[in-house]
C-alpha cells in the first residue's frame, strides 16, 4: 500500500457492478452473472448455453497471470473451473466472487477511458485503437494509435467530437458510429455516477462485428459517493484491496464523527515481531506525508497511514490512538503533523493521554503537537503520562520531524525495541448511583459519592464549554441532558484527566469504538494462541 | 502589492450565518479583511458581527457595491450553486474553503470560472493571507495567532498542504523573513489555482522577490511550474519541497491516467523536473529559511 491516492479519493467498483452500469446505459456487455459458489457458475453456464470465461472478481491488475481468468466449455467444466478459483489466495486476497460470461470470438481489443485532466480542469475522453494489457506501453510505442479529447462539462461528449477523436486513431467506416456511440455512452455513466475515471478495456470488435465492453474500471468520487446509495458502497475511498477489519471500525468512527478528519489505513499486512514497523498517526496531509518521510528515512516500516485533523475532537484523537494500538508488534507510537496547526493542540494531547493511560502504553511514544498552544498540549503529555511503563516524549514548532523521528529511533533503541502487545477491552464498570449523561458519541458517568473527599471541585472548572456546575458540592450538567448530547458537551475529557490525577478518580467517559473490543480479542488469540485472562482495567 | 488580496478588497462571506462562516468572519474582519456583505438565503436583514446579512449575492452587490471577493463556507454539497452564483453575480475571485466537493461540481465551477474571467482558490483550502493587509479563509485560526505568524515581506509563499503553508510561513517568519501572500492552493486533485497559476501572479507582483513552495506527489503541478520557469514565463528564484519522497511508486487509479501523465506525478519526475530548470528543491522544510536568506543576499547583490 502507499498514499498516494491521497490525491486519488475515489471508491472503486468490481468489474461485475461496473458492467452493470454499462449494460443499463446501453453499452454492450458480455452476458453473464457473478456467483459465489461452483454450483451457481454451473447454473449461469447451463442457462446461457455456450462456452463461457470465468474472472475473479479482485481488484488486481494483470488477472490472467496470475491464473484468476479460466474458461469452460460446459456447465460441468464451468463449475470446476470455479471450485479451483473460489477461496483461492491472490495477493493475499482471496476470491470470494467469479463472473461467467459468455466467451466472444474476439476480432481486435482497443482501450476507452474517461479521465479528470487536473491542468485543464476537466473530462477528458482517451481512445487508443490497440488495446488490452500492457496498455500505458502500447500507448507510449504508438502514440498515432491513441487520441484525446477534453470534454465541455456543460455539454457532454457530442457524438461528432467522439467520431472526431476516433478519426485521427485510424477508426472509419460502421464501427466508427458502433464506437462513437459507445463513447459517448460511457462519458454520461462517468457523470452520472460521478466516476473519477471510467475504462473500458479491452472495448472489443467481435467476430460479428459488434462492440462489447469485456472488461471495466470504474472509480467513484469518494466525495460525490453520498449522492450515489445505489452502489452501496461501504466505505467512500479506495483501497487497491478489500478493506481491513481494522479500516472498516475507523471508518465506522468517522462516519458517526464528522468533527475533524479521521483517515486510518492499514500499510503493512501482518506485523511480526522482528519488524521495525511504528503506529503512525499524523495530522493533515502534507504534514503527514512530510513526517512519514522521516520516520521512513530512520529505516522504520509504517503500520499505517492516520490523519487526525481539521480539529478533530480529544475523543476522535482518543479512538484512532486506541485503533491504532490495536496492531500487535508496533514498536513506537509517532504522531506528528505540520507543526504549525490553527487548531487548539490540547486537545489532541488529552486524547492521547486518556489513551495512552488505559492502555498502559508499553512502547515510546513521540508527539509532535506543533500549533496554537502547544506549551499545554506538551505539558498535559508530560504530565500525566508519568506513570505509564514507556517513556512519551512532546514537542512543538520548533522541533522539526527529522529531529523527532531520530529521537523515536533513540527511544526503541533504548528500550531494546519492545514489541507493543495489545491488550483486552471491557466495558467499564459504573456504579449504580452513578451520575450519568449522554456526550454526542458516549457517555459520561460520574461517581459521586467519591466528590464528598474532593477539596478543589476543579472538573467544573476544567469543563471548557462550561456545561457542568455545582449542586450540593457534587458537578451536575448546568444544559439540558438533551443539550449535553446534542454537542455542548465537546467531549473535550479535561473534566476527566482533572479529576484522574488530581482529585478522585470520580469521572470516567465511556467512548465505545463498536467491533474493536471482539477485533482486539480474536488477534490476541490468533498472536498468542491462548485466551489472556487479563482484562483492563479502567 | 501582494497577489489577489489586500485591505481594499471587499469581501462577501456566503454561508455566514454557519458555526464556520461566523467564527470566520470574525477572524478576517480582527485581521483587517474588508468583509462588506454576508449571504445566507433566507436570512437576509440580518447581522453578523456588524456585518449585514442578505439573500443572495446580486442584493449583497445592489446594495453594498461592487465584491471583489467572495469566501465561500457553504456544506459541501451546496458549494456549486454558492460559486455559481457568486461568479455569475460577477464576482472574479473566490476562496472556497469547504472539504470533500464532488470533483464533477468543481469542474462545473471552474468552467464558468473561464467564461467569466473569475478565478477561484480552492476547494478544501485553509485560504490566504497577504500579511498586514488581510486573510481570506480560516488561516491562522485567530486574528493575533495570524499576526503573530505571518509578517509582510518579500517571500510569496504557496502550499498544496493546509498545516505546511502556515508551517513554512512560520518558519520564515522566524527566521525574519516576511511574505508577501501566503497561500494554500487547497488539497484537492483539482483547483482552482494551482501552483503554476499562483507562480504566474507572484511573477507579477512587485512586492513578491522569490517564492517557496510546497508540493506533493500527484497531479502535474509541479512539473508544469518547471514548464513556465523553461518557458521564461516565471523567473524568479524558487524553494520547493516535494512532499511523499517515501511512498512506494506505482498505484495507480486509472490506466488512462497514466497514459496522460506518463512518469510525472511522482516524486522523482517532480524533483527531477524542478531541478533541471534551476528550482531549489530542499529535502526538509527548516532548510527553506536558510536557503532563502542566501538567495535573498544573492538578489541584494
Amino acid at each position: 500500500m502507499d498514499y498516494y491516492e491521497r490525491t486519488a479519493e475515489v471508491s472503486r467498483l468490481y468489474e461485475y457492478q461496473g458492467k452493470k452500469i454499462l449494460r443499463e446505459a446501453g453499452i454492450c456487455v458480455p452476458e453473464g452473472e457473478v456467483v459465489s459458489t461452483p454450483e451457481e457458475a454451473r447454473d449461469v453456464a447451463e442457462r446461457l448455453g455456450r462456452p463461457v470465461v470465468l474472472k475473479i472478481q479482485v481488484w488486481v491488475t494483470g488477472r490472467a497471470g496470475l491464473g484468476g481468468i479460466e474458461f469452460a466449455d460446459s456447465p460441468q467444466e464451468a463449475e470446476e473451473k470455479a471450485r479451483k478459483l473460489l477461496g483461492k489466495k491472490i495477493k493475499n486476497y482471496e476470491v470470494e466472487k467469479v463472473l461467467v460470461e459468455e466467451k466472444l470470438a474476439i476480432r481486435s481489443e482497443y482501450f476507452a477511458g474517461l479521465v479528470i485532466d487536473d491542468a485543464q480542469k476537466s473530462p477528458l475522453m482517451i481512445f487508443s485503437s490497440v488495446g488490452g494489457t500492457g496498455i500505458e506501453e502500447i500507448a507510449q510505442a504508438h502514440p498515432e494509435k491513441v487520441a484525446q479529447i477534453p470534454v465541455d462539462i456543460f455539454k457532454g461528449l457530442r457524438d461528432y467530437e467522439a467520431r472526431n477523436l476516433l478519426r485521427r486513431t485510424g477508426i472509419s467506416g460502421k464501427l466508427l458510429l458502433k464506437i462513437s456511440d459507445a463513447l459517448t455512452k460511457l462519458y454520461k455513466v462517468a457523470r452520472q455516477y460521478d466516476a473519477r475515471s471510467a475504462e473500458i478495456n479491452p472495448m472489443v470488435l467481435t467476430e460479428n462485428g459488434e462492440v462489447y465492453a469485456t472488461d471495466c474500471h470504474i472509480a467513484i468520487d469518494d466525495y460525490a459517493v453520498f449522492r450515489h446509495p445505489e452502489l452501496g458502497i461501504e466505505i467512500a475511498r479506495e483501497f487497491d484491496r478489500p478493506p481491513s477489519e481494522l479500516e472498516k471500525i475507523a471508518y465506522r468512527v468517522e462516519e458517526k464523527d464528522h468533527r475533524g478528519t479521521f483517515y486510518f489505513l492499514q500499510m503493512t499486512d501482518e506485523i511480526l515481531k522482528e519488524d521495525r514497523c511504528i503506529g503512525f498517526n499524523g495530522a493533515g496531509g502534507g504534514g503527514s506525508m512530510m513526517s512519514m518521510d522521516a520516520v521512513l528515512n530512520m529505516g522504520f516500516q509504517l503500520a499505517n497511514y492516520c490523519d487526525t485533523s481539521g480539529n478533530p475532537s480529544a475523543s476522535k484523537v482518543y479512538r484512532a490512538a486506541k485503533i491504532i494500538l490495536s496492531q500487535p508488534n508496533i514498536k513506537g507510537y509517532f504522531a506528528s503533523g505540520s507543526g504549525v496547526a490553527s487548531q487548539e493542540q490540547y486537545h489532541s494531547a488529552r486524547g492521547l493521554v486518556k489513551a495512552f493511560y488505559e492502555e498502559k502504553l508499553d512502547i515510546p511514544g513521540v508527539i509532535r503537537l506543533g500549533g496554537n498552544y502547544e506549551e499545554k498540549a506538551i505539558e498535559i503529555l508530560a504530565a500525566y503520562l508519568k506513570d505509564i511503563p514507556s517513556e512519551v516524549e512532546g514537542y512543538g514548532r520548533d522541533d522539526s520531524p527529522e529531529f523527532c523521528a531520530r529521537r523515536m529511533k533513540e527511544l526503541i533503541d533504548k528500550n531494546g525495541s519492545i514489541s507493543h502487545e495489545i491488550r483486552p477491552i471491557s466495558d467499564p464498570e459504573v456504579s449504580e448511583d452513578a451520575y450519568v449523561f449522554e456526550t454526542s458519541t458516549g457517555r459520561i458517568a460520574i461517581d459521586q459519592s467519591r466528590c464528598v473527599s474532593c477539596a478543589s471541585k476543579g472538573c467544573v472548572d476544567a469543563c471548557a464549554p462550561e456545561i457542568l456546575k455545582l449542586v450540593d458540592d457534587k458537578p451536575v450538567l448546568a444544559v439540558t441532558e438533551e443539550d449535553a448530547r446534542k454537542g455542548k458537551c465537546t467531549e473535550c475529557l479535561a473534566c476527566e484527566i482533572f479529576c484522574q490525577f488530581h482529585e478522585q478518580n470520580a469521572i470516567y467517559i465511556h467512548l465505545p469504538i463498536p467491533g474493536l473490543m471482539e477485533y482486539r480479542d480474536r488477534m490476541i488469540e490468533r498472536t498468542s494462541g491462548i485466551r489472556q485472562p487479563e482484562k483492563e482495567n479502567k | 502589492m501582494a497577489i489577489l488580496v489586500d485591505e481594499k478588497s471587499r469581501v462577501v462571506v456566503q454561508g455566514i450565518t454557519g458555526r464556520e462562516g461566523m467564527v470566520r468572519t470574525r477572524l478576517m474582519k480582527d485581521y483587517g479583511t474588508h468583509v462588506v456583505a454576508g449571504v445566507t438565503p433566507g436570512k437576509g436583514g440580518g447581522e453578523v458581527f456588524g456585518v449585514p446579512v442578505y439573500d443572495t449575492v446580486e442584493e449583497a452587490w445592489e446594495k453594498c457595491g461592487p465584491i471583489d471577493i467572495s469566501v465561500i463556507f457553504v456544506p459541501a454539497a451546496l458549494v456549486k450553486n454558492a460559486a455559481l452564483e457568486a461568479i455569475d453575480a460577477g464576482v472574479k475571485f473566490l476562496t472556497i474553503v469547504p472539504d470533500r466537493v464532488p470533483i464533477f461540481d468543481v469542474l462545473e465551477v471552474a468552467r464558468l470560472a473561464k467564461d467569466r474571467g473569475a478565478v477561484f482558490v480552492g476547494p478544501n483550502t485553509l485560504g490566504l493571507v497577504s500579511p498586514g493587509k488581510a486573510v481570506l479563509g480560516m488561516i491562522g485560526g485567530r486574528a493575533e495567532r495570524a499576526r503573530e505568524w505571518f509578517r509582510p515581506g518579500e517571500i510569496g509563499v504557496s502550499s498544496r498542504s493546509g498545516g505546511m503553508t502556515s508551517a513554512i510561513s512560520y518558519y520564515l517568519t522566524e527566521a525574519g523573513l516576511g511574505q508577501s501572500t501566503i497561500i494554500h492552493v487547497g488539497g484537492d486533485a483539482v483547483v482552482g489555482l494551482s501552483h503554476p497559476e499562483v507562480m504566474e501572479l507572484f511573477e507579477k507582483d512587485e512586492q513578491t522577490r522569490l517564492v517557496a513552495m510546497f508540493g506533493e506527489i500527484g497531479t502535474t503541478q509541479e512539473e508544469r511550474v518547471a514548464d513556465l520557469i523553461e518557458e521564461g514565463k516565471f523567473t524568479k528564484p524558487l524553494i520547493a519541497y516535494v512532499g511523499g519522497k517515501a511512498a512506494k511508486s506505482g498505484t495507480r487509479f486509472s490506466h488512462a491516467g497514466a497514459i496522460v501523465e506518463g512518469t510525472r506525478g511522482s516524486y522523482k519526475s517532480k524533483v527531477q523536473r524542478l531541478k533541471d530548470v534551476g528550482v531549489h528543491v530542499v529535502e526538509s522544510i527548516s532548510e527553506i529559511p536558510k536557503v532563502a536568506l542566501e538567495l535573498k543576499e544573492s538578489i541584494r547583490r
